[in-house]
């Protein structure tokens, strides 16, 4: 079935309003705003329009579900809204939040970085490893950053330079600099950090009850991405590098010293989150932030970044992140789930996000097939020189 | 035969397909080389290493991950991946050796059976995702990862399986061997056997590389892409479902983080094997041989007295190294090529 289909010749007319009886509770706020301006292009673009508008509609998306979390977490528990339920809230979410910044860009311009959770963790034990070797702490951020900057590096040089996949490169770096961690410290614990440092995991900023000071520094930092992404010339070419890396090329973007940069830039923030998560948890060990990796990438697809890049926003990844912290707050709170459940629910709900935004396409293919059939069955029918009116019927009956 | 109407089949001038098998060959003889020159460098600083007891360790351990990276290998081939293997390796695990628990009395086949068919309906549930909903794997099998390990972590709940309930004539399946080999390292032996015949002669594995080289062009030539992608997924599970029953009879004592990342050193083992990450070329021949390499290391790097914790960064590089060689083979032979077919232009 699937040769012929022909991707890029739709009929013009119809995408546009094919896609959107797929978000009923989006397309309630948005047909008035998006549409109208885009939707005036004929041809091939009304394609490209109308997954448009789908994308913008997919944060509309992710507010109602954000509503919808905290309204059912306020309806389950009354703890829920209680400042430090909020602050186990925001403690949970901001370390990933913030990884989840620089993995937006690095999936924007279709690449992937696995490894940002081994080199948190080899940040943290470095910075474990250095205070227990009585470093000043003004060094040891120094020297901290400085390994996340070579960390990312050492990925973006294997990407840009050598030419090799980010997929396998970073799975090999993120065995390597798990391995590298787990050597650091090796069974140690150092947890005599002084409680200035430690108290950003227990201590609210001040005046704000339940805002974690990750979160503080998620929000300050998300909006210099939201607007470096969306609002300069330097944004505005990861998301051309990621739909056509050709095209971006020729267009003057230096591609490969963007994504390297991509790569140093996720390399010092994870290590500045290293360093933070070490003082939340007060202690650096083994084994921290195993599987974060994976946790990161839930978000930001979840955000409606595409996989395959070029697509989505910050806001997006916010969203979803608070999204994902609410709802792991709810259904921990309810008596009836716990931990496990929330891995099944994120996982569906991931599945839930890739699979929505191909519907228009499920309805676009079904159609294709019912014509394809009725053209077939009108072929047949040309045969016998009776039946010549029969196939407009048919295809406005399938 | 008026013989001067063909061109004779010159080695050089006939295909530029030999040079390319030619170096499929040798990427797969280099791994082999390396495995040699580690026995070799290992068992001349401790003699014990190559001794029968450790290297039929060695490939009883090599078994599990080489059936897994069977099943990933075609997978990847196809220019997919398939992230969710730990966690059925993990499920199967369980479930399987939970029925000791359950049904006293239960032949070890129908263990296998029942591990086989929970690797079966979870890559069913994957592949229909997958190759139905057109999305990307890399996506989906996440998720999978996720939601399998979730429902293994409820079933399995606080309990956990003990090696006291299972009977003894399954946890000696790792230790059994037939004329001095374990039985396990054979079976295993037979399925990349089966698994490399069929990717070579079968129409059917043939279009997992061609689909995996170019999907579009695949499309385009009538290969039914959702449903080779569809198999190989299949596969996949099936293979790591067995795989769950193995580990379970491997390491008796099944928790619900049995196999936890287990899909990582999969794929690094596929990799090393030579399997390319965007798929379209690589053999399940390499990837169980990557996976025997990575066990090798690590055997290897216990025997000589290197701490275990340095492993994993080892694994790590060697993986890298690994794929930056590679992507030098790849060069050299495409600029080989683009050589010859100046000449024969000329």
């Amino acid at each position: 079935m699937a040769p012929e289909d022909p991707p890029l010749t739709p009929p013009p007319a119809e995408p546009a309003e094919s896609s959107q009886p797929v978000f009923p509770e989006s397309v309630a706020g948005e047909p008035p705003g998006a549409p109208p301006p885009e939707a005036g292009r004929a041809g091939s673009f009304s394609v490209l329009s109308a997954r448009m508008g789908r994308f913008a509609s997919w944060e509309a998306a992710l507010v109602v579900a954000l509503v919808l979390v905290f309204a059912l977490g306020v309806d389950s528990s009354s703890y829920f809204t209680s400042s430090y339920n909020l602050f186990t809230l925001c403690t949970n979410i901001g370390d990933l939040a913030l990884m989840a910044l620089p993995m937006t860009l690095i999936i924007m311009v279709g690449e992937i970085d696995l490894s940002v959770a081994s080199t948190l963790a080899l940040s943290g034990e470095t910075l474990g490893y250095l205070w227990s070797h009585h470093w000043p702490m003004g060094a040891i951020f120094i020297v901290v950053i400085a390994l996340g900057m070579v960390l990312g590096a050492i990925n973006g040089f294997l990407v840009t330079k050598v030419g090799l996949p980010s997929l396998a490169v970073t799975i090999g770096t993120l065995t390597l600099y798990r391995g590298l961690a787990n050597v650091v410290l090796g069974p140690l614990t150092v947890s005599n950090f002084p409680s200035f440092y430690t108290n950003v995991g227990v201590q609210n900023v001040p005046g704000i009850p339940f805002l974690s000071y990750s979160v503080a520094f998620f929000i300050v930092l998300a909006i210099v991405t939201g607007v470096v992404l969306h609002r300069t010339p330097f944004g505005r070419s990861l998301y051309a590098i990621g739909l056509n890396k050709e095209a971006a090329l020729h267009a003057g973007i230096r591609v490969q010293r963007v994504k390297m940069m991509l790569f140093v830039l996720s390399g010092v923030v994870c290590a500045l989150v290293g360093m933070l998560y070490t003082f939340e948890l007060s202690s650096a060990g083994e084994s921290i932030g195993i599987g974060f990796e994976l946790k990161v990438i839930t978000i930001v697809l979840l955000g409606g970044v595409s996989i395959f890049g070029g697509r989505g926003t910050v806001l997006g990844v916010a969203l979803a992140a608070f999204v994902y912290a609410g709802l792991h707050s709810v259904l921990l709170l309810s008596n009836s789930f716990n931990d496990n459940d929330f891995q099944v629910v994120s996982g569906a709900l991931l599945i839930l996000s890739v699979l929505i935004p191909n519907l228009p396409s499920f309805a676009q293919r079904g159609r294709e097939l019912m014509r394809r059939r009725a053209a077939r069955a009108s072929s047949f029918a040309a045969d016998d020189p009776g039946a010549s009116s029969q196939p407009p019927t048919q295809g406005i009956v399938t | 035969m008026s013989a001067p109407a063909v061109p004779p089949p010159d080695g050089e001038l006939a295909s530029p397909r030999r040079l390319v098998d030619v170096v499929l060959r040798a990427r797969t003889f280099g791994i082999i080389a390396v495995l040699a020159v580690l026995v070799l460098v290992a068992g001349l600083i401790q003699s014990r290493f190559v001794g029968g007891g450790e290297i039929r360790f060695i490939l009883s351990q090599t078994s599990l991950y080489a059936l897994v990276a069977v099943g990933e290998a075609m997978v990847i081939l196809t220019r997919n991946v398939d992230l969710s293997v730990g966690s059925v390796v993990g499920l199967s695990a369980y479930v399987s050796a939970n029925m000791f628990g359950t049904h006293h009395g239960i032949s070890i086949v129908l263990v296998f059976l029942v591990g086989l068919g929970v690797g079966l309906a979870c890559g069913i549930v994957t592949g229909a995702i997958t190759a139905v909903g057109r999305v990307p794997s890399l996506v989906v099998t996440l998720a999978m990862l996720y939601i399998i390990r979730g429902i293994d972590t409820i079933i399995v709940g606080s309990g956990v399986v003990l090696a006291s309930t299972e009977p003894n004539s399954f946890l000696n399946i790792p230790q059994d061997t037939l004329v001095g080999i374990p039985d396990l390292a054979l079976a295993v032996a037979v399925v990349v056997a089966i698994a490399a015949y069929y990717l070579n002669t079968f129409r059917s594995g043939r279009d997992l590389y061609a689909i995996g080289s170019d999907p579009d062009a695949a499309r385009r030539a009538g290969i039914p892409i959702a449903k080779r992608v569809f198999t190989a997924f299949v596969i996949s599970g099936a293979l790591s479902g067995v795989a769950g029953v193995v580990w379970a009879a491997q390491y008796a004592t099944i928790e619900s983080t049995a196999a936890n990342g287990l899909e990582l050193q999969i794929i690094a083992a596929v990799v090393v094997g030579g399997v390319a990450i965007f798929g379209g070329s690589g053999s399940v021949v390499g990837a169980a041989l990557g996976a025997l390499l990575l066990q090798t290391i690590n055997s290897a790097l216990n025997v000589i007295g290197i701490s275990s914790i340095w492993t994993e960064a080892i694994s790590g590089l060697l993986l890298i190294t690994a794929i930056t060689l590679d992507r030098g083979i790849q060069l050299r032979l495409a600029a080989a090529l683009r050589k010859r077919r100046v000449r024969l232009g000329a």
